[in-house]
């Protein structure tokens, strides 16, 4: 199986890339004008767990940060699609 | 080597995308019913649709040298309005006789509404009551992880036999839920969503690679008909040894579909 430095030589330009895009992103919600829906904060709130996934994997801790986590199910669909954060 | 394509609906895929998967070596392709990107005017639409899965897509399939299954339900999308959801389900025995027909498919939530809910727990009596296996398609994005909780609950409620149930489009946060009680993962590899082939080997390497598969679930939507056998390229690049690689592409579909009576297993 590979070595550590061996999955860096796979995907450390991919993740580097990834990682400039995300910041690029922030920057350029931050430089444009109006207010932010929920989706920003959930981005933040996510960002958060990447740096502290209390013991879960980095991925896990991010999906479930962006995850609905009431348990009952709802009385109606208001929509057919998913916004990829939880509104609340 | 061959592999089996378990998740593709090729109803909205172009005959070159035929061509192309079986040129990468694809021998076996399931279809399971869907959404088609837009609601039905009619149930009358799902008796078409039916008819378009196992007699239509068979054939155009069997021309490029691909054996074709599907399965049948009404989506979960159109399953808000219970009244039309009934409609379609009572036409759903009389398809059940087709050749190529493996079981109910892909059931499951949306929203995670009460009336989803209900119309999924009636698709699961249903293929209890024909003794036939169950896929499940689980929400996307922010509502993944509870309805997937909500499907599992469910499933436990109506003691199905869990080996014979693929709970589909898992990822980090509910893939340990699915295997640790017993059923079958489905992991799909998207563009844009779901995973990555990366994330997908990461998950067979924590999670393993028992009653797991891969599939591209391509459709209309950004999606990728060769995702499979691209990922599977992914994992010669992670060092993973051709025994493995054949385990997940081929030897693991084969087990799992190989409990539908109507499926025919080739030789690879």
């Amino acid at each position: 199986m590979p070595d550590r430095n061996d999955i860096l030589d796979l995907y450390f330009m991919d993740a580097r890339s990834k990682l400039i895009d995300i910041a690029a992103f922030l920057d350029r919600v931050d430089r444009h004008e109006g207010d932010t829906d929920f989706r920003h904060a959930a981005f933040l709130d996510a960002m958060e767990a990447l740096k502290n996934p209390k013991g879960k994997s980095r991925a896990q801790a991010v999906l479930e940060s962006l995850s609905d986590h009431t348990v009952e199910p709802i009385e109606a669909a208001g929509t057919k699609g998913a916004a990829g954060a939880y509104e609340g | 080597m061959g592999y089996i394509e378990p998740h593709a609906h090729m109803v909205s895929r172009t005959t070159d995308d035929y061509k192309a998967m079986a040129m990468a070596g694809c021998e076996i392709i399931c279809e399971p019913a869907f959404w088609a990107g837009f609601d039905r005017s009619s149930p009358q639409g799902f008796y078409d649709y039916f008819r378009q899965l196992t007699e239509y897509e068979p054939a155009r399939s069997a021309k490029f040298g691909i054996d074709h299954y599907c399965w049948l339900c009404i989506n979960p999308k159109e399953a808000e309005d219970p009244g039309f959801a009934r409609e379609v389900m009572a036409m759903i025995p009389d398809f059940l006789t087709a050749p190529t027909v493996l079981g109910i498919g892909e059931i499951g939530l949306n929203k995670n509404t009460k009336n989803e809910l209900a119309i999924f727990e009636e698709h699961v009596a249903l293929a209890q009551k024909y003794d036939l296996p169950i896929l499940i398609h689980t929400p996307h994005l922010e509502d993944k992880l509870k309805g997937t909780k909500l499907i599992i609950d469910s499933l436990k409620n109506a003691g199905v036999d869990r080996g014979r149930v693929i709970i589909d489009h898992v990822e980090e946060h509910t893939a340990g839920l699915v295997l640790d009680e017993g059923f079958w993962a489905g992991m799909t590899l998207y563009p844009e969503s779901k995973c990555t082939p990366a994330r997908a080997i990461d998950m067979l390497e924590t999670f393993g690679m028992e009653n797991v598969w891969m599939n591209s679930a391509c459709d209309w939507g950004i999606s990728d008909p060769l995702a499979v056998p691209k990922c599977l390229q992914e994992m010669k690049r992670r060092q993973h040894n051709k025994a493995t690689i054949e385990k997940v592409s081929y030897a693991n579909p084969m087990a799992f579909l190989g409990q539908s009576k109507n499926f025919r297993p080739v030789e690879s």
